[in-house]
Order: C-alpha cells, then structure tokens, then sequence
C-alpha cells in the first residue's frame, strides 16, 4: 500500500508538469503581441513596451523562449508563488478569498446528493418496480436531462424572485443561507447520479449469493440489508462521490456564475473572458493538485472498503 | 424451534425427522408460470444421508430452498405440500418461527463458496456472526468458538486466519469455512447444495470425506444434493433421483448401483465413463431436460426414454412399490430393472 501511494504521487508529479505546461501554452501560445492584449485598445509607449517585455521574458523568442518562461513560471510556482493577474492582484490572494466560498458550496451540494441520493436509492433498490422506485427514475432522469445552465436560471427565477424562498443571489462573503440554494442546483446532478449508482448497486446485491447465505445462516431481515448488502453496495457510491467531491472543490462556473458567488470557477471563468492568462493558469495548476489529490484519496479509500483490492 | 416440547434429538412416534409430502413448487415469471417442483416426497431420518440426485434444472436445489424457507418469493412460490420437521409442518409456521429453524436445525451449505460468502467482511467475522447474532455470544467467545470451529473443519493455522478475507483462501479451503459456518449452531440437518462441484478432483474427495467425518461426528443427518454419481457412492445411505421437478426413482445406494429401475437412473449410470469397458462410445442420455413450462405430458421423460409406449405419453407413472423401500416412477419398472440385473 505504502509504495502504491508513493508510485502515485510520483505520477502525481508527471501529471502537473504535463497539465500546467499544456495549459500553459494554450493560453499563451496563441496570443499575438502579449503586451498589445495586455493594454487592450490603447496605445503603449516604447518605455512601457521595453519594461513589459524586460518583466515577462519577452524578448526572448521561439519555442526556447517559452519554455524558458515556462520554468520561469514554474519556478515560482514551487516557492508557492501564483504569480500577478494582468489586474496586478496576487493571484494566491484571490485564490485565498475564493476557495472557502466554493468549499462550502462543494459541501452543501455533497450533503444534499449523500442525504437525499443515496438513501432514495437504497430504498429504490430495496422496493424494486414500486411507485417510489419509478418516481424517481423518473424525476432523476429529468434532473439528468435538464443542463445546469437552465436548471440554475430557473431555480434562481422561481425559488428566488418570485417565490422569495431564497436569496436569488449570494454576493461577497455569502452566508450559509445564501448558498443554500446554489448548493442544491449544484448538489442535483450528484444527487440524481448518486441515486442511480445507489440504486442499481443495492439491487444487484440482494441478488447475490452471499444474501442466500446469510439468509440460511437465520439472520434478520434488517440485519442482511443493513450490514451484509449496504456495505457492498456502497463501495461503488463512496468512489463516485470522492470524485464528485474533487469536481465540486474546482468551482461550479455556472453555477457561481448565475448566482454570482464569488468562488473559483466565478473567478476562473472571469479570467478566461478578460483574456487574463496568469489568472487562469495560477488557478487552473491549483485545480490539478487538487483534483489530483482527491483521486489518489479515492483510489486509498477503494481499497481500504473493498478487501480484495490490493495495490502492490 | 421453540413450539417443539420434545428434547432435542428425539423424533415424533413413527415419524421422520424430516420430511417432504407432495411439494409443489411454481416460478412465475413474465414469460410464464414453470413448474419446478411438481409433488416431490421425501424423507430424511436422524444420522442418515440422503443424496438427492439429478441434472441442473431437475429442482434438486430449490427443493432444499423451500426446506430452508430461503426461495426468493416472487418468483418462486410453494404451491402445496408439506414440508415437516420433526412432525411439524414449516410452511404452516410464521416467517420469524421459520427463521429460527434456519442454521440452528436445518444449515445448508452452497456450491460456490467465494460467491456464497460475503467478500468485505473477514471469514472469522462471518462465523461468528451466526453465533452472535443467534446464540447471544460476546464477541470474544464468538471469535473463540469460529477458531474451533475453522480447528473442526481441519483449515491450517486457524487461529491465524481468522482475519483473512474469503478471496485469501483457496476453494476447498473456502469451501471448508462455509462448512465451518453451517456447523456453528450445531443444526440436525445438514443440506449440502452441491459442495464439491466448483473444486477439483481432490480436493473434492477432501470434502466430501470431511463431510462424512463431521456427520458421524455430530451425528446429523445430511441432505447431499449432486449431479455426480461418483460423489455419491461412498457418502450416502439413500438416493433419491429427479426429473423434471419429481422424483422419478428412490432406494438404498447399493441396489440402485447395482440395477436402476428407472430408465433415467439406467442412463445415468450407462454414461459414467468406465475403465473396463474400452473403445466404445460413451453411451449418453439422448435429447435434453425438459422445459419446464411446457413439461411433456404423461411420463416427462418419456421423449428421451428407450422403453417408451403409447401409455407413457398418456399417463403420468404412479410410484411403483418394489421392496426395500425402493420405488421406481417408471410404467415398466420391473422390466427396467431386470433389463439392469441381467447386463
């Protein structure tokens, strides 16, 4: 197990460089003259011009000139340095203001998919083809259907302005009430995954032998489902919501998009719009430690459920 | 079972420890209702072996589910009969009385050990859970008591392996802690559901020596359910053999070996592969099993009989008495069994 984590986070390193430098050279490569994007429509004097190109490297050409910005780049970034946005903030500041926003809507919407998801679906696969069992098929399908980018509108428009249930937007420094809505919109598309995972796995193990066994063994019936058939069935939801858990601490874009949380995504998606390439890089190398991270997390809790998974 | 006043080992004036009358067991399903168990009467006295005998489908398996109440309703459902326990009727019983009887009276063990025990959960923990959750043991006596038990079933090192999960072990091995687990509440009826099939040919004999050793030991009588013949021959006291649901021949191990008195039973022993009869073909039963939606009319094998006549296509063959308790479900029993004799 100890040398698996260490092969992992190993690839974990071969992983980042390759990400961070493909991200890299999306958003830089394909600019023109770096410094006309960065002034945008007016004019730079030859001074401003000779210092801009002195502070990022510019001078130097090529695909040797962009690596060499590149390391420089990641140099930094090892010391814990993201770096400036074009706007001159401290990325590592924005990302400190933004990140506890989007934990804490990552954390309502896990909530809101574990409680309602996985207990509806354990009771789905325990009633098979009952009313309950097809309402919310049903209802998950819709939920599955609709794309967060009309489901978070209308969730804003109906529960939030006219019905005044919640406050239609968050704004900076958001209460828990005020994320509670979002949460849900975002919670939803888990929530209706984690009811079919539920579902089917908690199904399909109530077929199986070992339930006939623990049948004859004289066991109550509460007992087979509760410790012989949930603990099986689980494994596959507890691995699905490790990674949902690692897509939700990334930011919603939409989500905080139309709620106007000031989260990451809210952050990263300003970054891509205002052609702010340090902005996006600085929070895009952070999304890969982190996504990285809860997968190798996953991948640890997999084996530590599931016994006849052994890492050698 | 608590409604029983009478001790422990003792059986009803007259009556079989336990015993079959006239089961009848249906499946409905979407494309039909197939009729699996179609009367089968059989009994079972204390300290014996009894085989039941018969192809994959033959109904063997499901009727030893009805003996333990575990058939999955729906799709299976007991339609009639009687299924008695030491002179009481279990299908009359509630559904928690049944469960009492489950694994302290009648245990059973499955064929395919890695798939029957429950892969998270360490195999000494499932020993002991029986013993906890039916015999009100401490966790420690529990896990005490499933070493003994794993020490009884002859695993090496069992103390050590307690901890181990069903995938660290091998099949027999395996298969010996399901026997381990079954044996936990010291039950009067053993069911084994085919225990050897998915092991190799050693380790076969292993268990089913294992098997014989525990029986005599703890003096229980067992239900051994085998497609295999050869398996029988040493172990049992009786065969039963089914068909399509039935039983179609019953008697002592040896005369059954030594002249079947139903065609079936004939063709059965006719296709075991034999070392002094060389260079010819092996003789086989011609045709398949039966569906069991649309069962044949009158004797259900007789599409695949060779002493088939117009009267086993129009009537079902009543059990012919044929001494020693043998029975044969056959129009032309006897001259199936002198045809036998006299090869």
């Amino acid at each position: 197990m100890f040398r698996y984590i260490l092969r992992r986070l190993l690839q974990m390193v071969l992983a980042f460089f390759g990400t961070t430098l493909i991200v890299y050279a999306l958003t830089f490569a394909g600019q023109g003259d770096p410094i006309q994007a960065l002034a945008g429509e007016r004019p730079v004097t030859p001074a401003q011009r000779a210092y801009l190109t002195e502070k990022y490297n510019l001078d130097q050409t090529g695909v040797g000139g962009f690596f060499y910005r590149y390391f420089d780049y990641v140099k930094d970034l090892l010391q814990g340095n993201l770096g400036e946005s074009l706007t001159g903030r401290s990325i590592g500041d924005i990302l400190q203001q933004a990140w506890p926003v989007t934990v804490r809507l990552a954390l309502i919407a896990l909530a809101v998919a574990i409680i309602f998801g996985v207990t509806a679906g354990v009771l789905a696969g325990i009633r098979r083809a009952s009313i309950f069992d097809n309402s919310t098929l049903v209802l998950t399908l819709l939920v599955l259907g609709i794309p967060t980018i009309v489901l978070a509108p209308l969730a804003q428009y109906f529960l939030g302005v006219k019905w005044q249930l919640f406050p239609p937007t968050a704004g900076s420094d958001p209460t828990f009430y005020a994320l509670l809505l979002p949460g849900i919109v975002l919670g939803s598309l888990s929530l209706a995954t984690a009811l079919r995972l539920t579902r089917a796995s908690v199904a399909e193990n109530l077929r199986a032998d070992y339930v006939r066994t623990a049948r004859s063994k004289g066991l109550v019936k509460r007992r087979i489902v509760v410790v012989h058939v949930l603990r099986n069935s689980l494994i596959p939801v507890v691995t699905f919501l490790g990674v949902e858990l690692g897509n939700l601490m990334s930011g919603a874009i939409i989500t905080e998009g139309v709620f106007n949380i000031p989260g990451v995504g809210f952050n990263l998606f300003r970054g891509i719009r205002t052609e702010d390439g340090p902005l996006v890089v600085g929070i895009v190398s952070v999304l890969v430690v982190v996504y990285l991270v809860s997968n190798l997390v996953v991948d640890v809790l997999y084996a530590v459920l599931d016994p006849r998974i052994r890492y050698e | 079972m608590t409604v029983n006043p009478t001790p422990a080992s003792a059986t009803p004036e007259g009556g079989h420890l336990l015993e079959l009358r006239d089961l009848h067991v249906e499946f409905r399903t979407n494309e039909g209702v197939a009729r699996v168990i179609n009367g089968v009467s059989y009994h079972l006295d204390a300290g014996e072996t009894l085989a039941v005998l018969g192809e994959s489908g033959s109904g063997k398996s499901v009727t030893a589910q009805a003996i333990m109440g575990i058939l999955d309703t729906p799709p299976a459902f007991v339609r009639s009969g009687q299924i008695l326990y030491r002179g009481e009727d279990l299908l009359t019983r509630s559904e928690e009385q049944r469960r009492q009887v489950r694994g302290k009276e009648i245990a059973m063990i499955f064929q395919d050990a890695l798939s029957a025990l429950n892969p998270v959960f360490p195999v000494g923990w499932q020993i002991g859970e029986t013993l906890r959750q039916r015999a009100g043991m401490s966790r420690a006596d529990a896990r005490r008591r499933a070493v003994e038990l794993m020490d009884l079933v002859k695993i090496p090192g069992a103390a050590k392996r307690i901890g181990d999960y069903p995938h660290q072990f091998s099949g027999g091995m395996r298969q010996r802690v399901m026997i381990a687990m079954a044996l936990a509440l010291d039950p009067k009826v053993l069911i084994a559901d085919e225990p050897t099939t998915a092991l190799d040919v050693t380790v076969q004999a292993q268990i089913m020596d294992l098997l014989a050793d525990l029986r005599r030991e703890l003096n229980m009588a067992m239900i051994l359910i085998t497609h295999d013949l050869g398996v029988v021959a040493g172990v049992a006291d009786r065969i039963a053999v089914m068909y399509a649901g039935r039983i179609v021949e019953h008697a002592d191990v040896r005369s059954l070996y030594k002249a079947p008195a139903h065609p079936y039973t004939k063709g059965l022993l006719e296709s075991i592969p034999r070392l002094d009869v060389r260079g010819q073909e092996l003789s086989t039963i011609k045709g398949l099993p039966p569906n069991l939606m649309r069962i044949p009319s009158g004797c259900p094998f007789h599409p695949r009989c060779p002493y088939v006549q117009q009267v086993c296509v129009d009537e079902v063959p009543h059990d012919l008495v044929l001494g020693d308790g043998r029975t044969s479900a056959c129009h032309f029993a006897q001259e199936v069994r002198d045809d036998s004799v006299a090869r």
